[in-house]
């Protein structure tokens, strides 16, 4: 069709445009190190129950950035709790599926074992750095009580550890610091002493839900760099939980697009830029503000996510689809694999639909 | 903090100063004068008495005198009982109002935190029920109900506990339970209020996410938090308790400062109720002000001074 061939183009030069930055080095990556499989999530609320995960499945491999993308509600942060085991008690609950890390299901432990993992093999950033920082208590405190929790080591040499930090994410006089409190500091300090706790325990992963958001644009860039930084030098894998696309293409190194509590396309960072194959991923990366492009007018994809306290049997983008067929409402789509790395679910990639673009 | 503690000296003198004026105009405007009731005096010794307490001067050079005992804090004699001083008064009476008020408190706050805490943990749980239940029955039962309640059925009815009088830590517990519960009931309110808030605060879950024990994450990231609005009713509450340990003295027969305050006015005593009304009030001035250096130390954007080069 004529029309999706425009579409298509145009988001190949929306990949161009944003992923401008060229990869440093070519990172290779082997060992899973989580994997999640058909994680579904409910949760109860008064309206009744709200399918917020429904079969949620990834592979994070040491050492690399998966970004989670989609739209408000999509349950990216759902997903981000779930793994870190901050579901809202007794509302949510992990109905179905697995997170597997290091070998253990997460979903399996209890509060006491879960406490062993947070903080301490997996840590986790939040968005606003200006609320997740305690008002009362001295930045020093918030710093090392999650390593005096975890490791016995004492006052003083959590301290030292605690100054190391400080430098290491870029908070000059960090002796003097320590001593503060949170309203003492700036919204991009504030983050970087998010990182910092984040950090102290030295965690093989970190999630960090839309650590950027928060903060205004020249403080975003430098808090991405803080992140590319400290991956280098830890080999710290990271899930970066975003809705900005200018923040995938600058850290990400795979990409997985949720959409109604589902993974619709996953892929690494170029293949899904360059070569998105599901139609909500090619009308997110159409919907970018261009700079370079005389077009005025955003482009947004219209019509709402479906509601998930009644989620559609079929593929739940079908409503917004503008290549829909008959298929799609009453069934899901299969995961079509187009690569080792790039999978898709939509039934445009089945062999009896290629015909649809002529 | 040096020159926020001078300002706030200035204020509470200023302070007592208008308590004090309101208090002697007020006392001179109610009709009758200490010696009604002595029918017998002939009007040679009345004028005599009038004299000794210059009663018979213009009530402006009364003013004088009374505004010149309140700055010595030396009130003189009572008119009514002639051998005591109203500092003397004050000196028997107020160690044991001041005890009967202080062990109210102390329970007032920490049963009421901890009741109000563990609610707000079992929030919409059965904890939570009981312990609203409580609150709601303990704020609507005046506590000199509750004393009578107390004493026929714990005093009388079981004879497990002594009905009156303050002479062992036995005799302390059915006035302390009059008067405390109305304020833990209060205060358990307000701490479920303000601790359920501050449970769903980002760095609740920060604090969560850091794996921290759950003791840890309750006393030390919530409870100082969610403090502050208790605190701020500590203020109003203090006046609530020294007012309801009148109350409470005169149930039990406790020979505290409430009967001296109650007696004086009903007497026209003019000394005592000057001495106690001042004395009142300047202690509950300076417990306000305790309470306002007190949120300093709870929450540290909550600056007392301002000093150069602070964001």
């Amino acid at each position: 069709m004529n029309e999706h061939g425009n579409r298509h183009t145009t988001t190949r030069q929306g990949g161009t445009a944003v992923a401008a930055k060229p990869l440093k080095r070519k990172k290779v990556f082997t060992e899973t190190m989580l994997s999640v499989r058909d994680l579904h999530v409910s949760f109860k609320t008064f309206g009744g129950e709200v399918q917020a995960l429904r079969g949620v499945s990834f592979d994070l491999y040491k050492g690399e950035t998966l970004a989670i993308v989609g739209e408000s509600g999509c349950g990216k942060s759902v997903t981000a709790n779930t793994i870190m085991g901050l579901l809202p008690h007794p509302a949510g609950k992990v109905k179905n599926g697995s997170v597997i890390f290091k070998g253990r299901d997460l979903t399996k432990l209890d509060k006491a074992g879960m406490r062993k993992v947070q903080g301490v093999d997996i840590s986790m950033i939040f968005q606003d750095p200006m609320t997740a920082l305690n008002p009362t208590l001295q930045v020093g405190e918030q710093l090392t009580e999650g390593l005096r929790t975890h490791q016995k080591v004492s006052k003083a040499d959590a301290k030292k550890k605690a100054i190391e930090l400080l430098n290491v994410v870029g908070i000059p006089n960090p002796e003097e610091r320590l001593k503060q409190y949170p309203h003492q500091f700036s919204g991009g300090m504030r983050q970087r002493i998010v990182i910092a706790i984040a950090l102290i325990c030295e965690p093989e992963l970190l999630i960090a839900d839309e650590p950027t958001t928060a903060l205004d644009v020249t403080i975003q860039a430098q808090i991405l760099e803080l992140f590319e930084e400290i991956q280098e030098r830890t080999g710290v894998s990271i899930i970066l939980i975003t809705h900005d696309l200018g923040v995938v293409a600058k850290i990400a190194d795979r990409i997985a697009v949720m959409y109604a509590g589902k993974v619709i396309e996953i892929g690494e960072k170029r293949e899904v830029f360059y070569d998105p194959q599901h139609p909500y991923t090619q009308g997110l990366l159409a919907s970018v503000p261009r700079l370079d492009l005389k077009e005025e007018e955003l482009k947004p994809i219209e019509g709402t996510p479906p509601d998930l306290f009644a989620p559609p049997i079929g593929c739940p983008f079908t409503a917004r689809c503008p290549f829909a067929m008959e298929v799609c409402d009453k069934v899901h789509p299969p995961t079509t694999e187009l690569t080792i790395t790039h999978a898709v679910d939509c039934w445009l990639q089945d062999d009896r639909a290629k015909n649809v673009f002529g | 903090m040096a020159v926020y503690i001078v300002k706030r000296f200035a204020m509470m003198i200023a302070t007592i100063f208008i308590i004090a004026t309101l208090t002697f105009f007020l006392m001179h405007a109610i009709p009758g004068s200490p010696f009604d009731e002595e029918r017998t005096s002939n009007p040679t010794i009345q004028a005599n008495l009038e004299k000794f307490y210059k009663l018979d001067q213009p009530v402006i050079v009364q003013y004088g005198h009374y505004l010149k005992s309140v700055a010595t804090f030396d009130f003189g004699p009572s008119i009514k009982k002639p051998n005591e001083t109203v500092n003397s008064l004050l000196k028997r009476g107020f160690p044991i109002s001041a005890e009967l008020g202080l062990i109210t408190i102390l329970v007032a706050v920490l049963s009421g935190i901890t009741l109000g805490t563990f609610a707000a943990l079992r929030h919409n749980g059965i904890i939570d029920y009981m312990a609203m239940a409580f609150a709601v029955v303990g704020i609507s039962v005046p506590n000199f109900v509750l004393a009578t309640l107390l004493i026929q059925q714990l005093a009388v009815n079981w004879q497990i506990l002594p009905p009156a009088t303050w002479s062992s830590p036995m005799h302390m517990i059915l006035p302390t339970l009059a008067l405390a519960t109305g304020p833990t009931a209060i205060i358990a309110r307000l701490t479920r209020s303000s601790m359920l808030e501050v449970l769903t605060q980002d760095y609740m879950k920060m604090a969560r996410a850091k794996g921290l024990s759950p003791a840890r994450i309750v006393l030390r990231h919530a409870l100082r938090n969610a403090l502050m609005p208790v605190v701020t009713i500590m203020g109003t509450m203090l006046a609530g308790i020294l007012t309801g340990t009148f109350v409470i003295e005169k149930i039990f027969a406790i020979p505290g400062m409430g009967k001296y305050f109650v007696d004086s006015i009903n007497n026209r005593d003019y000394p005592v109720i000057m001495g106690t009304t001042v004395f009142y009030s300047a202690f509950l001035v300076f417990m306000l002000f305790l309470v306002d250096i007190v949120y300093g130390f709870l929450d540290p954007r909550i600056k007392l001074h301002k000093k150069e080069g602070d964001a």
